[in-house]
C-alpha cells in the first residue's frame, strides 16, 4: 500500500504550481470575480502553449500521455488555486466523448481546434422542466434532409457566451419511452436563432439561459446514433464526476488558518490557541483529507481498472457536502465579522468564508445533485433496490 | 499510489478475519458481557502472534508495521473483539521503545504471553488512573507520571466499572511504590507517540465497526418490507446509508493513511493520527446509528446485533477524547508547522 501519487506526479505538481504562480495573475482573478466567468481565453491559451490543456490525452491528439494520477495532481493544484477551468473542463469532456465514439470527420473537425485552444464546447443538458431527470429533455430536433432543425430551451448553459458549440441533448422521438428518443448533437452557437441570456448566481458565477429557434445543425454533427443519445450521455456523465475534489475547501482552510495564526481575540489571546477555533479548523482538515483521498482513490481505480464505479460519486458527494458545512461553520467562527463581503476592503481573509457559504450550494447541485449521487451509491454501491 | 493490500497483508487479514469469525461471533461477544473480556479469544490472539507482531525483531517480536497492525485492528472492530488487543499492542511497543532494563524485564512476560500489560491514556488527577483500558483484566499498567513513565501491578481487589461499551475498564489507584521505566523529556515523547499509535489503531478498529454496521443495515433494509416494498426502496433509508458508507470508506482511507505514514512520512503522523481518530469516531457512530434506526423497533431490542455495534462505536473512542479535542490537536500541529515554515 502506498498513498504517494509518485515521483512523476510530484514533479508535475511542482511544474503546475510554478505555472499557476505566473499565469494566474491578479488580473485573471479579478476578471473572474467581476464577470463571474470561470473561463479566461488568455489563461486557456497559455495552457495550450505549455501543452497542458489535456495532459492526459495521447500524444497523437496533442496531449502528453500522462497517467491518471499525474493528471489528478495537476488538477488538484488548479482547483486549490482557484484557476478558471470550467470552460476547459467541459470542452475536454465532450472532446473525450468525440474521441471515443465520434466519426473520423468529427474528430478531424473538432479535436485539433479543441486541443489547440481555439474553441470551447459547453453542455446543454438541463432544461426549464428537467435537470436531475436529464433524460426528460424536451428540446426538439427534427430531421430536414441532411440537416436537423432544433427548437427549445436550455437552462444553466454555463460559458455559452464564450463557446463555439453546445453539446446538446435533444428529443428526436417523443413517442417512445424517454430514454429511447434522445439524440445528441454538437450545435454551433454562433448562428441566427440562438439567443443567450446571462443568469447570475449566488456565488457570482455567471451561467446562461439559451434559446434555440429553428436552429440548424448538419447531420454530420450528430454524436452517436439517432435516438441513441442516452448511450452517449452515459459515456459523458462519468467524466463529470471523476476529477480532483475538495480544492476549494483546501483554499478556504488555509485562509482560516492564516486568520487564526495572525489575529488575537478581544482579550488579546491568540486565536490559534482557542480550543473551539482549533476544533473547527481540525474538523475541516479531516474532511479535506477525506475529500482528497476519495478523489485519489477514484483516479487510482480508473488507472488500474480502466473505469471507476461509485468512487467518483462518493468523492463528489463528500466534498460538496463538506464545503457546505464548512462555509457555515467558518462564518460562525468569525462571528459578526464573517458577514463582511468578499471584495469589501474590511472583509476577513477576503471574505473566504462567506464566499464558500454561497459557492457550496452550486457544488451540491451541478454535476448531479447530492441526492442523485446518494441514489447512485445506494443502488450501485450498496445494491439497494431502485428508489421511488 | 497503490491502495491494494500486499499478498502478505491480505493473508494477515484473512487469517485474523477467520480467527475472529470463529472466536468472536456475536454470541461470544454477548457471552463476554458485561465485563467484555473473553479469555479464550485473548488466548487465541496471543497464540497467533497478535502481541508479538507489534514488537520489533530486535526486542523479541516479529516486527509488523503499524499498517499491518491497523489491518488487524480493523478486523478486531468488525467482530467487536472482547479482548484488549490495541492497548496490549501499544503498551508492548512502548516497552520495547523505552528499552531500559526495567522495560525489557517487563516486556519478556508480555511476549511469552504470561502477563497482560496495558496502558493508561490519561494521567492520574488525584492518585487514581481513571477508566484504564483493560484495567479490570490487566496484570500491569503503564502510565505517564509527570515526566516519567512508570509501571505498577494494580490491586487485585479492583472493581470493573460498568460501562456502555462493555469494556473491561477500571479506575486504578496508584500505589506508593512502582517501577520507573523512563524519565525526562524523552519519556514524554515516547508516551505521546504511544498515545498516537493507540489513536491510529482505534481509528482502524472503528472502520471495522462502521463497515460491519453498514452491512448489517443493508441486509436488513433489503429484507424488511413496509407499504408492500423493501424499506431500502425509500430514499430516507437508502440515502442515509449511502452518506454513511461514503464517510466510512473515506474514513478507512484516512485511517490507513495515518498508519502508513508512521513509516513513510512520519512528519505527517502527528496530524493524521488525531484526524483519523476524530473522523472515524464520528463516522462509525453515524453508520451504527443509521443502521440501528433503520431497524425500527427491532433495532432497539437487545436481541438484534446492531445494538452491540451502536454501543461500542461510541464507547471505544470515548476512552480517550472526544472528536473535537482530537481535531484541535491536529489543528495545533498544523498551525505550528505552518508557523515554522513561514
Ligand atoms: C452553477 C451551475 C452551473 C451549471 N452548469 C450547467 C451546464 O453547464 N450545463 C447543464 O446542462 N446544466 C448545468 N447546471 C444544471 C445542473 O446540472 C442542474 O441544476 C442539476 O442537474 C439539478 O437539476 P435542476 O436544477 O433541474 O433540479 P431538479 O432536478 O428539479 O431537483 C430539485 C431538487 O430535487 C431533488 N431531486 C430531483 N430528483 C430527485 C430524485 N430522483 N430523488 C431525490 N431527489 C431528487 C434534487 O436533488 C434537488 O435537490 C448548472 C447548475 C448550476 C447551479
Amino acid at each position: 500500500m502506498d498513498f504517494r501519487l509518485g515521483e512523476h506526479s510530484d514533479a508535475f505538481r511542482a511544474e503546475a504550481r510554478a505555472f499557476l504562480d505566473e499565469a494566474l495573475t491578479p488580473e485573471v482573478k479579478a476578471q473572474m470575480e467581476e464577470t463571474g466567468i470561470h473561463h479566461n481565453w488568455d489563461f486557456h491559451r497559455k495552457l495550450v502553449e505549455r501543452g497542458w490543456l489535456a495532459p492526459g490525452w495521447p500524444v497523437e491528439y496533442g496531449g502528453q500521455g500522462r497517467d491518471r494520477l499525474e493528471v489528478l495532481a495537476f488538477a488538484e493544484e488548479f482547483q486549490r488555486a482557484g484557476a478558471p477551468t470550467y470552460g476547459t473542463g467541459t470542452t475536454l469532456m465532450i472532446a473525450n466523448v468525440i474521441r471515443l465514439i465520434g466519426t473520423e470527420e468529427q474528430k478531424k473537425l473538432i479535436l485539433p481546434r479543441a486541443l489547440g485552444g481555439e474553441i470551447i464546447i459547453v453542455l446543454g443538458f438541463t432544461e426549464p422542466e428537467s435537470g436531475s431527470d436529464v433524460a426528460a429533455a424536451q428540446a426538439r430536433a427534427v430531421r430536414d434532409g441532411d440537416e436537423w432543425v432544433i427548437n427549445g430551451q436550455k437552462m444553466f448553459t454555463t460559458n455559452a457566451q464564450d463557446a463555439d458549440y453546445v453539446f446538446m441533448l435533444t428529443r428526436t422521438n417523443p413517442d417512445v419511452p424517454k430514454h429511447q428518443g434522445l439524440t445528441t448533437f454538437l450545435v454551433p452557437l454562433k448562428q441566427p436563432g440562438v439567443e443567450i441570456r446571462a443568469v447570475h448566481t449566488l456565488s457570482g458565477e455567471r451561467t446562461n439561459l439559451t434559446f434555440y429557434t429553428d436552429v440548424r445543425v448538419d447531420d454530420g454533427m450528430r454524436i452517436g446514433e439517432v435516438d441513441g443519445g442516452w448511450e452517449v450521455m452515459t459515456v459523458g456523465l462519468t467524466f463529470e464526476r471523476s476529477g480532483a475534489q475538495g480544492g476549494e475547501s483546501v483554499r478556504l482552510l488555509s485562509a482560516m488558518e492564516h486568520w487564526a495564526a495572525t489575529t488575537t481575540d478581544e482579550h488579546g489571546h491568540p486565536r490559534s490557541e482557542d480550543p473551539s477555533i482549533r476544533a473547527r479548523l481540525g474538523r475541516a482538515a479531516a474532511e479535506n483529507e477525506v475529500s482528497t483521498l476519495l478523489a485519489r482513490r477514484s483516479a487510482w481505480v480508473e488507472s488500474t481498472q480502466g473505469t471507476s464505479g461509485v468512487e467518483g460519486s462518493m468523492g463528489k458527494l463528500f466534498a460538496s457536502e463538506a464545503i457546505t458545512r464548512q462555509g457555515a461553520d467558518f462564518m460562525d467562527m468569525l462571528g459578526p465579522d464573517g458577514l463582511r463581503s468578499m471584495g469589501d476592503p474590511t472583509a476577513i481573509e477576503d471574505g473566504a468564508a462567506e464566499y464558500s457559504f454561497r459557492f457550496a450550494l452550486g457544488a451540491t447541485t451541478y454535476g448531479g445533485t447530492s441526492e442523485i449521487q446518494r441514489t447512485i451509491i445506494a443502488q450501485r454501491g450498496l445494491g439497494l433496490p431502485r428508489s421511488r | 499510489m497503490d491502495l491494494n493490500l500486499s499478498g502478505e497483508q491480505q493473508q494477515l487479514v484473512d487469517a485474523f478475519g477467520a480467527l475472529y469469525a470463529k472466536e468472536s461471533s456475536t454470541e461470544r461477544v454477548r457471552a463476554a458481557e458485561p465485563l467484555g473480556h473473553d479469555p479464550n479469544l485473548w488466548a487465541r490472539l496471543k497464540e497467533n502472534g497478535a502481541v508479538e507482531m507489534a514488537v520489533d525483531e530486535d526486542s523479541g517480536g516479529s516486527g509488523a508495521s503499524l499498517l499491518d497492525l491497523a489491518l488487524v485492528a480493523e478486523q478486531h472492530g468488525r467482530y467487536l473483539g472482547p479482548a484488549p488487543l490495541v492497548e496490549a499492542q501499544v503498551a508492548a511497543r512502548l516497552l520495547a521503545r523505552i528499552g531500559s532494563d526495567a522495560a525489557r524485564k517487563a516486556l519478556a512476560p508480555v511476549l511469552d504471553g504470561t502477563r497482560l500489560v496495558t496502558m493508561a491514556l490519561h494521567p492520574p488527577p488525584a492518585g487514581v488512573l481513571p477508566l484504564v483500558p483493560a484495567g479490570a483484566v490487566c496484570d500491569d499498567v503503564i502510565f505517564l507520571d509527570g515526566r516519567r513513565i512508570a509501571l505498577f501491578t494494580p490491586d487485585t481487589k479492583r472493581q470493573a466499572v460498568g460501562n456502555i461499551g462493555s469494556l473491561p475498564l477500571a479506575d486504578l489507584e496508584v500505589p506508593a511504590s512502582m517501577v520507573v521505566l523512563a524519565s525526562g523529556e524523552g519519556a514524554e515523547r515516547l508516551f505521546e507517540e504511544a498515545r498516537r499509535e493507540w489513536m491510529i489503531l482505534m481509528a482502524n478498529a472503528l472502520v471495522g465497526i462502521g463497515t460491519r454496521s453498514i452491512e448489517i443495515g443493508v441486509e436488513y433494509v433489503k429484507e424488511r418490507k413496509a407499504f408492500g416494498v423493501p424499506i431500502g426502496t425509500f430514499q430516507a433509508v437508502s440515502h442515509g446509508l449511502a452518506a454513511a458508507v461514503t464517510a466510512v470508506e473515506g474514513g478507512m482511507l484516512l485511517a490507513r493513511e495515518a498508519a502508513w505514514s508512521a513509516e513513510v512520512e512520519p512528519e505527517r503522523t502527528p496530524e493524521l493520527a488525531p484526524l483519523a481518530f476524530g473522523f472515524n469516531a464520528e463516522s462509525a457512530r453515524e453508520a451504527s446509528y443509521r443502521s440501528l434506526h433503520y431497524h425500527g423497533g427491532y433495532g432497539f431490542m437487545v436481541e438484534y446485533d446492531i445494538q452491540l455495534y451502536f454501543r461500542r462505536a461510541k464507547a471505544w473512542p470515548s476512552q480517550f477524547v472526544e472528536p473535537d479535542v482530537a481535531f484541535g490537536q491536529a489543528a495545533a500541529h498544523r498551525l505550528a508547522a505552518a508557523a515554522k515554515g513561514a
